[in-house]
């Protein structure tokens, strides 16, 4: 496919000043299905674009839980990104039981922006060929967060990787001046708007993809199928004025989410006993 | 070297135990074999290849760089015999120290205070926090220093007191101001606060008296973040807490009965101080390693402030104290 004198190892310099090897690995993030990320001010949601290797198989799993205020979302090889994601939750279990306080995302990210660098300056080793985007909160809000195999790092207001995620990107940077001010319901739909531009004929539909929300006073959590579809649902019958059934968000350790406020309006649905259902506002 | 010296260091080691001696002497890299009870008379001098050694030769023997077994590094190819005549210690396993001739003997004189401070105190209030040390520093049971400030700052959010140990107190803040630069270096809105170095030197106290080399201190954290008072107590075991009112040592007798009846939430700044320099006199008139001259931290959401050392009027003409060893028969 590509032929080159120059890439045959990591640490070789192409005299464009370029090197190939790593460019290669981002290429597999490119290949890999999309991720997608967007923030608001007390928010963070992810989504993915889940793709089964076969009819008969399960996709892989690409949104992790790292922490109760930080997940990622992955795009290329997810076992490169399982490796990552174990790196992730070590520190953070880490610095919990030292200084019993969450690992500032920000400082997380450029650990393991460190990590996949090494990978590109060791003859002896490969560049990770996955693509993170990390979601959290630390004391100055929630933040939002690309990791490159190249070792580049950096924060978003909102931003898709893999497969077709110039489209989503394109959405996103329609309309990402909205976002600060959204709802976590709003910003949900966005997110799946994106994760449908990036979506390739097929229907968007739970099977298909993924959608993960941290936000302040709101441990990270990865919606359930029937959630999920709800909001999909929301989407497909006209974007205003609808009113998503979110039944019993998930469990939640109850210590993180007693300063969460009171979402749920006068919405309408079914909730579980004392969660009452979620306003979809525009 | 004089013989003498040899005499000395050599009844540190144990029957038939091998010396290497590295010297700068070429002809002197030698194993020595001690027998039998280690007086001079009863004891013979070899070399590597098991020739014996004259006393008087090995006494003009310069030993400067004299090493006992186990403790290496040793280039000497008789270095390999010298390898198995020590035992480790059973428990600590192989012990290395640059003055000791006993090989599996650990380090001791760390393991007990020398110079310490008293009580801290440390109180909540309703703006913020507060904590009192006096300035005395006492070698054993004599008031040595009279200036040693026990409150540091650390960072911009909290104060550390201490009693124990100067010395460890003054590696802790080492410590601490390494913690709190490398924090403020990163310059990203996020910041160490009294929870995070209460825990974080939790697990150092913790991690220290495992390794049976405990930092010889009781602790007392007070800050204010985000509105959010803290106010809490290491010890030198790991013990730790968090309370309205804390003290240590001799405080946790004397001042808090006190604290327990006039402690309030809503105590202002003014009613606070005149509590803790009641405590303060109190600590000052019955715990003798305590002086006249204490500091109090103020810690508010506004930041630190750590008054200069000052002293309380006293009053010695009550009562009690005008004839303290009457009834107590052999007193002087």
């Amino acid at each position: 496919m590509f032929r080159n004198q120059y890439d045959t190892d990591v640490t070789t310099w192409s005299p464009a000043g370029r090197l190939h090897q790593v460019e290669y690995a981002m290429e597999a993030v490119k290949q890999g299905s999309a991720a997608i990320g967007l923030r608001s001010r007390t928010h963070v949601v992810l989504a993915t674009v889940n793709k089964a290797s076969s009819e008969l198989s399960a996709h892989q799993k690409k949104l992790f839980k790292i922490d109760d205020h930080i997940g990622i979302a992955m795009a290329g090889l997810t076992a490169d990104g399982r490796v990552l994601s174990r790196y992730m939750r070590s520190e953070c279990i880490n610095h919990n039981f030292v200084y019993e306080s969450p690992f500032p995302v920000g400082r997380l990210v450029v650990q393991v922006a460190d990590k996949a660098q090494v990978c590109t300056q060791r003859s002896w080793k490969r560049p990770y060929g996955v693509g993170l985007l990390v979601a959290g909160l630390d004391e100055t809000g929630p933040h939002l967060y690309q990791n490159c195999p190249s070792g580049n790092y950096s924060e978003f207001m909102a931003f898709a990787i893999g497969s077709r995620s110039q489209a989503a990107k394109t959405y996103l940077e329609r309309k990402f001046e909205s976002f600060m001010d959204c709802s976590k319901e709003e910003l949900v739909r966005h997110a799946l708007h994106a994760v449908k531009e990036s979506l390739q004929e097929e229907d968007l539909s739970s099977a298909n993809c993924g959608v993960a929300i941290v936000g302040i006073g709101e441990p990270f959590v990865i919606l359930d199928p029937k959630t999920l579809q709800a909001y999909i649902e929301s989407l497909e019958g006209g974007k205003d004025d609808q009113q998503v059934k979110v039944e019993a968000e998930e469990e939640r350790p109850a210590a993180i989410i007693e300063r969460q406020g009171t979402a749920g309006g006068g919405g309408v649905g079914v909730g579980a006993e004392g969660e009452g259902p979620t306003d979809m506002e525009t | 070297m004089n013989p003498s010296k040899v005499e000395l260091e050599a009844h540190c080691i144990d029957h038939n135990a091998k010396l290497v001696c590295l010297s700068r002497d070429p002809v002197c890299q030698v194993v020595f074999h001690f027998h039998g009870l280690l007086s001079t008379s009863q004891t013979q001098f070899s070399d590597c290849r098991g020739r014996s050694l004259d006393p008087c030769a090995i006494a003009a023997m310069d030993f400067s760089n004299f090493q006992a077994p186990g403790m290496y590094p040793y280039h000497a190819s008789a270095s390999k015999q010298a390898e198995k005549s020590y035992v480790d210690h059973p428990i600590m396993g192989p012990h290395s120290s640059s003055f000791t001739l006993m090989p599996s003997a650990p380090t001791t004189h760390t393991q007990y205070p020398y110079v310490t401070g008293t009580s801290v105190l440390g109180i909540k209030y309703k703006d913020g926090v507060l904590l009192a040390a006096d300035t005395a520093g006492s070698y054993g049971s004599t008031v040595r220093y009279k200036s040693v400030e026990r409150l540091k700052p650390v960072g911009k959010t909290t104060v550390l007191g201490a009693s124990g140990e100067i010395s460890d107190f003054q590696a802790i803040n080492q410590m601490l101001e390494q913690l709190v630069t490398k924090d403020f270096m990163w310059d990203d809105g996020n910041n160490l606060g009294p929870v995070e170095i209460h825990n974080y030197l939790n697990r150092v106290m913790y991690n220290r008296r495992n390794k049976f080399d405990p930092l010889w201190n009781s602790l007392v954290l007070g800050g204010v973040k985000n509105g959010e008072k803290y106010l809490g107590v290491v010890t030198m075991i790991g013990v730790h807490y968090v309370d309205d009112h804390v003290a240590t040592g001799f405080g946790n007798h004397l001042a808090r009965p006190i604290f327990r009846d006039e402690w309030r939430p809503d105590l202002t700044l003014e009613e606070a101080v005149a509590l803790l320099e009641k405590c303060m006199l109190v600590l000052f008139y019955r715990d003798r390693s305590a002086v006249n001259k204490f500091q109090i931290a103020n810690i508010t959401d506004g930041g630190v402030q750590i008054t200069e050392p000052y002293a309380l009027q006293t009053n010695w003409s009550l009562k009690a104290f005008e004839n303290p060893t009457a009834g107590a028969v052999g007193s002087w």
